[in-house]
């Protein structure tokens, strides 16, 4: 089977700012694929050229078997796209914002109707749904928008940080959503700043840095990359951080890493529990005091700086830029 | 479905979602329907009340150019509301639709259309019932009407390219009054242009807002052989100039806003 979206040497400037720089991508059918960086990375626009709404500079990408230039019209039929801000109108209600939807997809009065209601009843809008969309919560929006993006019931679905700014539950019950989608059998590109919800719904990962993809797998392959798990110890003296460096560089899959004004060595390990009992063994037998120990999932700050051996959050200033040419 | 068949559909769809927009949103509402009213209401008593002209009420002189300023300063609702969809995302939503392209400004004029016809009827009617007299034959008063809804649809194409070149709703609203009031103002809408001082004098005439109101004075016979048109050409020949300068409009803005659409959403 021909991968349902595939991307190969995009480039896209804005102005002197290089948002796409050979960003490559393929994404088997039926899978869901995460695009997974900090502001600024290049998701956006990447998103932005799969769905016709930009041209690359150069490069080339279909999307089901379409050219998303030349032809953008043909394609715009079978794919849904929900972005982080929910493009919804306030004044209409829940139900005519999904009807109109409906009517622009040509599926006609009685259709369009039909198939705002069962989605409505899908996202669990029923009691909101003629009530206009100026009073709903920012997760309500966020279902409504995703909703529209499925009125055509789409083969390929483009979700850009689907759950940036919900609440907690919020995120999760959209997650749930998802989930039913793909196990439907939809082909899903999701962007996301979060570690946690690319290894909550991805299939496979790329993460994206500077308009172009550093590293690709699943979840597991990447965590394995970056050190599954990370040891974090808060010692009681300067003395002892070289000590435990020492002691925990045969554990680390990497380097130690020590935050000397914290008094704090984060070592990345694999084996998640049994590797911080390990670890306080050795402690314990060297006489190091530990004031706090723990055990923590890598984040993508984590991520990043062992693949680019810079932090994600350094990166915010060049996004603000790269967002405002990118409206 | 066919293009020509697609554009028609689509274009119905944006029509009618702008219009419930307006039907819910309290202070669009307000613009098309409370504003025309207190126009008409406040120039006819507080002007209407100083002002005397040869041979008619001024009140009777007043209405048309009450027609052609309401009509120019509803058309910001258009901008506003182009700007805010801009702002929204929700154009970046309408990209991604097999939808043709031009449906979401041709269905936003349309609506427009709708709104102006709304204004036009409320301030016809109030006009009515404060003195305003239709003194010419029923063809002309229809053909004055259909004139000034001619003409309300070429501006907000005007609008709707000064909107999507300007993007964001508060640089939009301050750039519209700026330039909408003295289109007004300047113009025969409240006064003879005749009797403006010098430099003023030509701009009023050849103003498209005064031979708009011209043309309308003269299909509602409110006019006055003791108040003569000026020898402008445009004045003179007031209802033909009208239509074309209606037509030139739509020739220069439907293509321009046009353009701009397409650009506006593919940054």
């Amino acid at each position: 089977m021909p991968p349902a979206i595939v991307a190969e040497g995009l480039m896209k400037k804005f102005g002197d700012v290089k948002a796409l720089d050979g960003m490559e991508l393929s994404v088997p059918e039926g899978t869901v694929f995460g695009l997974l960086g900090p502001n600024g990375a290049g998701k956006t626009t990447t998103v932005r050229i799969l769905t016709t709404l930009l041209t690359p500079d150069a490069g080339y990408a279909t999307v089901a078997g379409f050219d998303v230039v030349r032809d953008a019209r043909e394609l715009r039929g079978r794919i849904g796209a929900s972005g982080q801000y929910a493009a919804v109108d306030d004044h209409l209600t829940a139900a005519e914002n999904l009807e109109m939807v409906g009517r622009l997809y040509h599926l006609g009065i009685k259709r369009s109707r039909r198939r705002a209601r069962e989605l409505l009843e899908r996202f669990d809008l029923v009691e909101a749904g003629d009530r206009p969309v100026q009073g709903f919560s920012g997760g309500m929006r966020r279902r409504l928008d995703l909703a529209g993006a499925l009125v055509a019931d789409p083969p390929v679905l483009f979700l850009d940080e689907p759950t940036t700014g919900l609440d907690p539950r919020a995120r999760v019950s959209l997650w749930e959503v998802v989930a039913e989608l793909v196990a439907s059998g939809t082909t899903v590109l999701l962007t996301t700043q979060y570690m946690e919800e690319a290894d909550r719904l991805a299939d496979r990962i790329a993460v994206v840095d500077h308009g172009r993809v550093i590293a690709l797998g699943t979840a597991d392959q990447l965590k394995e990359q970056v050190g599954g798990d990370r040891i974090e110890l808060s010692l009681t003296s300067a003395a002892d951080l070289e000590i435990t460096r020492r002691i925990l560089a045969p554990l680390a899959v990497g380097e130690p890493q020590v935050d000397p004004a914290a008094f704090r060595v984060t070592v990345p390990v694999t084996g998640g529990a049994a590797a911080l009992t390990t670890a306080l063994g050795h402690l314990a037998a060297e006489r190091v005091t530990v004031r706090d120990a723990g055990l923590r999932r890598p984040t993508l700050d984590d991520v990043f700086l062992t693949l680019t051996g810079h932090e994600a959050a350094t990166l915010a200033g060049t996004t603000k830029k790269i967002k405002e040419n990118a409206r | 479905m066919s293009t020509l068949q697609m554009v028609i559909a689509d274009s119905v769809t944006i029509t009618k979602r702008n219009a419930l927009k307006i039907r819910r949103a309290p202070d669009l509402l307000g613009g098309v329907v409370m504003l025309p009213i207190v126009f008409v209401l406040l120039f006819t008593y507080v002007f209407g009340s100083m002002i005397s002209l040869p041979g008619m009420s001024y009140g009777e002189y007043l209405l048309p150019g009450i027609f052609v300023l309401t009509i120019v300063t509803s058309a910001q609702i258009t901008g506003y509301t182009l700007t805010q969809d801009l702002q929204k995302g929700i154009f970046d939503r309408f990209r991604t639709l097999p939808m043709s392209p031009s449906a979401v400004l041709t269905g936003q004029t349309l609506s427009d259309l709708i709104t102006n016809l709304t204004s036009i009827v409320t301030m016809a009617v109030v006009g009515l019932l404060v003195g305003w007299r239709i003194n010419g034959s029923l063809w002309e008063a229809i053909g004055g009407f259909l004139l000034l809804l001619l003409f309300a649809y070429a501006f907000s194409w005007v609008t709707a390219t000064v909107a999507l070149a300007l993007r964001t709703p508060e640089v939009f609203n301050n750039v519209a009054t700026l330039v909408s009031f003295p289109l007004v103002f300047l113009s025969n809408a409240f006064v003879d242009s005749a009797r403006l001082p010098g430099p003023l004098r030509p701009i009023a005439d050849w103003n498209p807002v005064s031979t708009m109101v011209q043309a309308a004075r003269e299909l509602f016979g409110n006019t006055s052989a003791a108040l003569p048109v000026p020898d402008a050409w445009p004045l003179q020949h007031a209802v033909p100039v009208s239509v074309l300068w209606s037509v030139l409009l739509l020739v220069v803005f439907v293509p321009l806003a046009t353009r701009l659409y397409k650009k506006s959403v593919s940054r």
